[in-house]
Parts: structure tokens; sequence; C-alpha cells
């Protein structure tokens, strides 16, 4: 017998009767992100001591946190594009192959000659309109095709890593446009430029979810698809913007990818997918949608970054790092579950 | 205690108490019910009804109180335990699961089964016998629940009871979701359960069915005991709805409809169709002016709403807004004409449940207080506060989450939403489903003064009496047609009904 399920639906008309005063005041909202934020920024203290126990001073260079911050850059931007997804009440598995056919899109011969002829922007432009393009694609799939996401992103996901490697030739195409390296590799204030790109991806993105119309109409087509559609949201064609801009996200991905590691490979960003999901989730998004956090988003990339790092420098098992993440992703959410409770009652 | 009435006493709580973070919602309850009754639990949205049957079902563990069950002191500290003792409930929201047979869900949790191995057979049989029980021999029990219509699922949910030899079923609203016809088969069924000794506690904003099926009430206001053991055929309606309310009520529509405050329509309705779901269907609405929709549940009035909103495409005919043609299948059309809607379900349709109370104020118009992609959630609170003021919201705080509010406060909150908006036609499914009685007056009020400046209304209503008192115009349906069109003054209750059985019945 389903009781599990009854008492939990009735929970929420326990507050019915519990009107004048429950516990759900103004800031029940915020003090939920809040309390899970701090739970991530406590989390991420606790790594960097042990990695300062583990790797002592050169933990700590500036060399070191900079190794950490270009690591989480590409799957950074990456995740803020799937948080707005997920917040919708969506999916998107195919990021990651999405990606992978920008760096190699953006990468052929054709377009690399173009850019020396041209600009190195053209291979900017190439990588976020293939990127932008599969999302679209994926949306129109989705909304008006009603295909389910889980189901049109995995198809995509397979396509996109497939005709990368037509394209490709399953070769690596090393970039040789000299201007779009010396841009993208160089630093700014001490820091890389694609660092940065990704400081602005993630403030445009919360500013986008949290101040914008564009953010509350996604928020509300995850909350509760039918209201939004009765108050007269187009929820379709938002639905496709959602997942155009998840791809424009793997876009400047790629192009990061490109920089970073100066070659355009079908094997790009493979399982980037699982990362960006796993940090969108641990950061506090509902996985259900209806409500989304980009500040989350960003402190779940760094836990794994740093994560990642510590296992780096101490030369350890990369079979037990995945163990580590596995236990970390179920904690987090479990906290979060109880979080989510305790905000209601 | 008198050891005669013992006997005859299956459930005795008393002192029960409950408190929630910042809340009692429990402050001394007493309820005692008897081997075979029917007894009806009354009280407004918040006097703590669904937390008492929360108690009692295992739910919620009380701070205080004693239980006692058959005689005996009893802690319920389960789900489980309660059905181990015979305290089945069923809730507003049935707890079936839509993908599994009719006999799967019966047996759900207490499947008949040697060693995890099912016995289908058996199962089959002992849920055709319950059905049977339940005078419903025609639900095959292979059928998927799913496919059943509300009243079918309710008579599963009470088969599952039964399988587990429930001496008392609760009952929360259970004709919330049933038409006329529907109730009656109800109320033959809990008969046929209190002849066999179960006993039955009811809940229900209806009256007049509390009157039809209960034997006692007891009435709780905030969180205590009213009344208890009141007979039903001994107290009057006035007693009952000042002990919930604490003051004397009449249904009171808010005096007769004021009529159109204009004479040009600014709803045309033409040949509307939706092949398959309803006949093409022809009216205008004037300014001012408040139309009813009298009919059964699934005759074809909910859809015909959706239609003209554009929430469904329809297959034929026109809608006009001050003579412009609105597009077929576009609710953002309507709505950018000046179209609102509440729909029926308020908590599936209407409401971002999680989000504040402001934001599903402005659902339909934050983009109009955006200056350009860029949200003024100042203007936003500010707007929804003074709708929220207007229609006495409470609590006042537009930043809570709505989830908090009760069910009558919710539907304040959508009707704010088309206030903000500034709705020429407002569309009403059902909007005091739900709704306790202090909040249903100020829905009447609402639905009145918006009349009086002008705003056009359509109104469907599974009450006739609510139909008929606030109407200016109704149109009853029948099977999917309009059967009458004509002003409320010239048609009663019984005509209505009349009109909507021949229908059903051709």
């Amino acid at each position: 017998m389903s009781l599990d399920r009854a008492s939990e639906s009735h929970t929420s008309s326990v507050e019915r009767d519990l009107s004048p005063a429950g516990e759900t005041g103004p800031t029940a909202a915020s003090r939920l992100s809040l309390g899970h934020s701090l739970g991530l920024v406590l989390a991420l203290a606790a790594l960097v001591v042990i990695g300062m126990l583990t790797g002592g001073e050169r933990f700590l260079s500036m060399d070191n946190l900079m190794v950490i911050l270009r690591q989480a850059a590409v799957i950074g931007v990456i995740s803020v594009g799937v948080t707005f997804v997920i917040t919708s009440g969506g999916i998107d598995l195919s990021v990651g192959s999405v990606m992978g056919l920008a760096t190699v899109w953006a990468s052929t011969l054709g377009t690399q000659a173009l850019a020396n002829d041209i600009h190195w922007g053209v291979m900017v432009l190439t990588a976020l309109a293939v990127g932008a393009g599969c999302g679209l694609i994926n949306g129109v799939i989705i909304a008006y095709g009603r295909v389910v996401a889980f189901i049109a992103t995995l198809a995509m996901l397979v396509a996109a890593r497939g005709f990368a490697e037509v394209i490709s030739g399953r070769q690596t195409q090393i970039v040789s446009v000299p201007d779009f390296l010396s841009t993208f590799r160089a630093e700014f204030l001490g820091v890389p430029v694609i660092v940065w790109i990704f400081l602005f991806v993630a403030a445009a993105g919360w500013f986008l979810l949290n101040r914008t119309t564009f953010g509350r109409r996604t928020i509300a087509i995850g909350g509760n698809p039918e209201a939004a559609r009765l108050a007269g949201i187009k929820v379709k064609r938002h639905q496709v913007k959602v997942f155009a801009l998840a791809g424009l996200c793997a876009g400047i991905g790629a192009v990061m990818m490109l920089s970073r590691t100066t070659a355009g490979s079908s094997t790009h960003g493979y399982l980037y997918e699982l990362d960006a999901i796993a940090a969108v989730v641990i950061g506090g998004t509902l996985l259900a949608g209806g409500r989304g956090t980009i500040v989350g988003t960003v402190l779940g990339v760094l836990v794994f970054a740093v994560l990642t790092n510590i296992f780096v420098q101490n030369n350890l098992d990369q079979s037990v790092q995945a163990l580590v993440t596995g236990a970390i992703i179920v904690v987090a959410v479990l906290l979060q579950q109880r979080f989510a409770r305790e905000g209601r009652t | 205690m008198v050891t005669t009435d013992q006997d005859s006493r299956l459930l005795r709580m008393s002192g029960i108490v409950k408190h929630f973070p910042g809340a009692a919602a429990l402050d001394g309850v007493d309820l005692d019910i008897r081997a075979g009754e029917v007894h009806c639990l009354l009280g407004q949205n918040g006097a703590g009804k669904s937390t008492l049957i929360k108690v009692l079902a295992g739910v919620h563990q009380p701070d205080a109180g004693a239980i006692r069950w058959n005689g005996e002191e009893v802690t319920i500290s389960s789900t489980m335990d309660a059905l181990k003792l015979g305290i089945a409930a069923m809730y507003q929201e049935l707890d079936v699961v839509d993908g599994l047979t009719v006999a799967e869900n019966i047996f759900l949790g207490h499947e008949l089964a040697t060693t995890g191995v099912l016995h289908r057979k058996r199962t089959t049989e002992h849920a055709a016998q319950l059905l049977a029980r339940l005078g419903h021999p025609e639900i095959s029990p292979h059928r998927e629940v799913g496919q059943l219509p509300a009243a079918g699922k309710q008579v599963v949910s009470m088969a599952r009871a039964l399988s587990y030899q429930a001496q008392l079923i609760i009952m929360d609203e259970p004709s919330a979701v049933l038409d006329p016809e529907e109730v009656d088969n109800l109320f033959r069924v809990v008969r046929s359960l209190t002849e066999q000794g179960v006993a039955v506690i009811y809940i229900s904003h209806r009256l007049e069915e509390i009157r039809r099926i209960g034997d006692r009430i007891t009435v709780l206001k905030d969180g205590r005991t009213a009344a208890t053991g009141l007979e039903v055929g001994q107290t009057p309606t006035s007693e009952l709805i000042s002990l919930m309310t604490g003051r004397e009520v009449v249904t009171d529509f808010g005096g007769a409809p004021s009529g159109p405050t204009a004479e040009e329509p600014v709803l045309e309705v033409e040949d509307l169709a939706v092949q398959g779901v309803f006949d093409p269907v022809s009216f205008t609405v004037r300014p001012g002016e408040v139309v009813g929709l009298a009919g059964l549940v699934g005759a074809g009035r909910s859809e015909i709403l959706e239609a003209l909103y554009g929430a469904r495409r329809r297959t034929s005919g026109t809608v006009k807004i001050h003579g412009r043609v609105l597009r077929a299948g576009s609710v953002t059309d309507a709505v950018n004409h000046g179209m609102g809607l509440a729909p029926e379900e308020r908590k599936s349709q209407g409401l971002l449940l999680d989000q504040p109370i402001y934001r599903n104020i402005t659902l339909s118009t934050f983009a109009r207080f955006a200056r350009g992609l860029l949200l003024n959630e100042r203007a936003e609170r500010q707007a929804a506060r003074q709708k929220a003021e207007a229609l006495q919201l409470s609590p006042p705080d537009v930043d809570r989450q709505i989830r908090t509010l009760s069910g009558g406060n919710q539907q304040k909150a959508m009707l704010a939403r088309w206030l903000v908006h500034g709705c020429e036609v407002l569309l009403l499914d059902e909007p005091t489903r739900g709704v306790d009685v202090g909040a249903r007056a100020d829905i009447y009020t609402l639905i009145r003064d918006l009349a009086r400046q002008g705003t056009a209304v359509l109104l469907v209503s599974s009450e006739i009496e609510e139909v008929l008192g606030l109407a200016d115009r109704v149109l009853v349906v029948a099977d999917g047609a309009v059967v009458h069109q004509g002003p409320a003054a010239e048609i009663d209750e019984h005509r209505v009904l009349d009109l909507v059985m021949e229908g059903s019945a051709a």
C-alpha cells in the first residue's frame, strides 16, 4: 500500500490546518537556499583543510588555485546551462557530446582557414552556433515533438558524438590559429581568461535566473507547467529557449576547451553531462524543477574540482575518487531533502 | 465513564493535542464514534479536521491525549498500526496507483502471496467479492485504476479499506470530486457499510449532504471541539454554522445580480465546439454580466471554458473579445486580450506551490512590471499586497509560500492574479470548491463587485444554488450540449435538475 506516498502527499495539506503562524515565514525559501549553500561552503572548507593537511603549501599556492579553477571552468559553464534546464523541469544529457561536436566543428581545417583569413572570432561563433543549434534541436523535439527530455537528449548525446567522429575522422584536430590561442590562453590580472569566462557566465546566469523575466518563466514552467500555461506563459517556446541556452553554454565550454587543450576532438566532454548534473543537484537545484540556484551549482562544481585536485596532488587512485564522489552526491542530496522538509513544515 | 455506553463505543479520543512548530493544530479535541454510525466532522479550513484524522490514521502522533479503541487504550504510531486496528483513511487526493489494476491496488501492501509469489487468482476473487460488497460488481478487478473516473477510484479505495477488515473508515470530502448521481451511489455504499457495522467518519463542507447521510455531528473550531455528538436530525443548520464560525450566517450571494453595465457584448461565442467533447454552442456576454454554466461534472462545462480560453483547441467556431477573434489554442492570446481563468484544480492547474504568494499573484503580469528583461519585484510585491489587502487574504504577508495558505485563501490569491491583470472576461471554474464558509462569502462579494465594475464573469459550479444565486443568466449543459439558456430569475433548482437529467438520459 502506498502509505508512504499518502503520508508524504498529506504533509502538504497539513499546513492548511496550520494556517496562522506556520514556520514557513517569508524567509523560508531564502533560508532554505542559504542553509544549503552554507552546507556546501562548509564541505568546501573541509576539503580545503584536507587539501592543506595532505598537500601542504603547494595546495594553497596561487598556481594550484588556478589549476583548480581552470579545471572547474569548462564544467562550470556547462553546469550553469544545465541548471536552467533542470530548473525548468527538464534534463539535458547531451551537453558533453554537444561540446565535443562544437570543438570539432570549430577546429576543422576549413573553419581554421577562415579564422586565419578573417578573424579568430569565426571559431568562436562556429562553436557557439553549433552548441546553440543542437540545443535548439533538443528543445524543438522536446517541446513540439513531445518527446521526453531524457530520451531526446539521450539521442542527441549519441548522435552528436557520432557526428563529431564523422567530421573529424576520429582524429585530434590541432588548433593552429595563433590569435585564437593567444587570446584565450592569456591572463588578465593574473587570472586565466577561461576562468574569467566562467566567472562571467556564472554571474550572468545568476542574474538571468533571479532577476529577469526569463528566469521567472523558467522557474514557473518547472514548478507547475500547467499553471504557467494557464497564466498565459508560452511554455513550449520557453522550453526551446532554455534548451538552446544550455546548448549555448556547451558551445562556450567548447571554446574554452579548444584553448585549454589546443585541440578539437570528438572525445572532448565525455561524461561531462553527468558531472554537470551532479554539480547542479548537489548545489540544491531541485531535480523535479521549480527551484534552481546558480550559486549552489558553482559551489557544487568547486567541490568536485577541489576533490579532484586533492586526489591528483596526492597521486591517489582515481577509482577511489569516483567512490568518494558518489558518496558526496548521496550525502548532499540527503541533506538537501532534510532542508526541504524543514523548510516546509 | 458509564459502562452501558462503552459497548457501542468503538472509538473514544479525548483531550487530543497536537502542536506544530509555531502553531497548535489541535488543542484538546474530544471525539467518540459508535459502531455502525456515520459521524460527520464539520469545521472550517484550519479548524483541525485534517490533523485530527491524521492523528487517528497514524500519520501524526498526538502530543497529549488518549485514544481508546474498543475500550482499550492504544497508541497509533504508524498508518500500518491504524490499519491493523481496523482504521482506514480515504484522503481527498486518493492514494491509488494509476498504473496498477483494481485488484492490485486493493491488496497493495498486503498482497496475497506465499514467499513473495503472488496468488493472482485468489487476489482477483477477493477483490471481486469486496467490490460486490460495496455494490459495484461492475468494476472489473483487472481494470487499470488510471482509467477509472474519480468515483471508481473511491470505490477501489474503500475496497482497500475493507480488505484490512476496517471497522472505521475516514472519508475526507469524498463528494468533492463527484457529481450528484455519483454522490447518491456513494451514500448507498456508505449505508451498506454501516449496516454491516462499519463506522464512517465523514468530512464535508456541504451541509445538505450531512443532513442526508449523517447520524451525529462533531464540530471543530480553532483546534477544539465546539460541540460533539449532535444528532443530525435535531440540530438546525443555523446552529451548526454558528458553531463553526462563531457567528450567524445565511447563504448570502450579496443580493440580486446587478446586470450588465453596457449593451455591447464583450465576449461573443459562435458555434464553438470541440469535436467529440461538446457540441457547437453560441452565446454572448456583456460587460458586468455574470453567466453561470450549470450541469453535471463531465457534462462539458469545464471543457467549454477551456476552449474559450484556448487551453483546449477548438475544432470549430469563433471566440471574439470586443469583436476580435481569438487565436484557437492560444492561452497567451486570450490572456493578452483580457481573459483570465481560475481553474478547477487550484493546486495542480493554478499555483506554484513552492513560490511566494506575490509571485503567484503576478504570474500573468510579471513581464508587465518588468523593465525590459529586468524584473521589478518591488512593484510586483506592491501590486500583490494591494490586492491581497482588498481581498482580505489571511495572513496578508505576500512573501509566504502559497502552500501554507488555506484553500479559500489560495483561491483568493488566484483571483488576485486576475485583478492585477485587469480582466475584462473572468472564467471561474468551481471557485468555491474546498473553500470554507467565510472565504466563500468573500468570493461571492468579489464576484459581485467585479461585475458591478464591468467585468464579465463566466461561472461554472456544481452547486446549482450557487449558479442561480450569482448569475444573471444561466446555461444548462448536459452531455456536451447546451440544453437551456435564459435568465437566472426564470429558472429554479428543480427545473435545472430536470434539464440535466433529461439531457444525460438522452
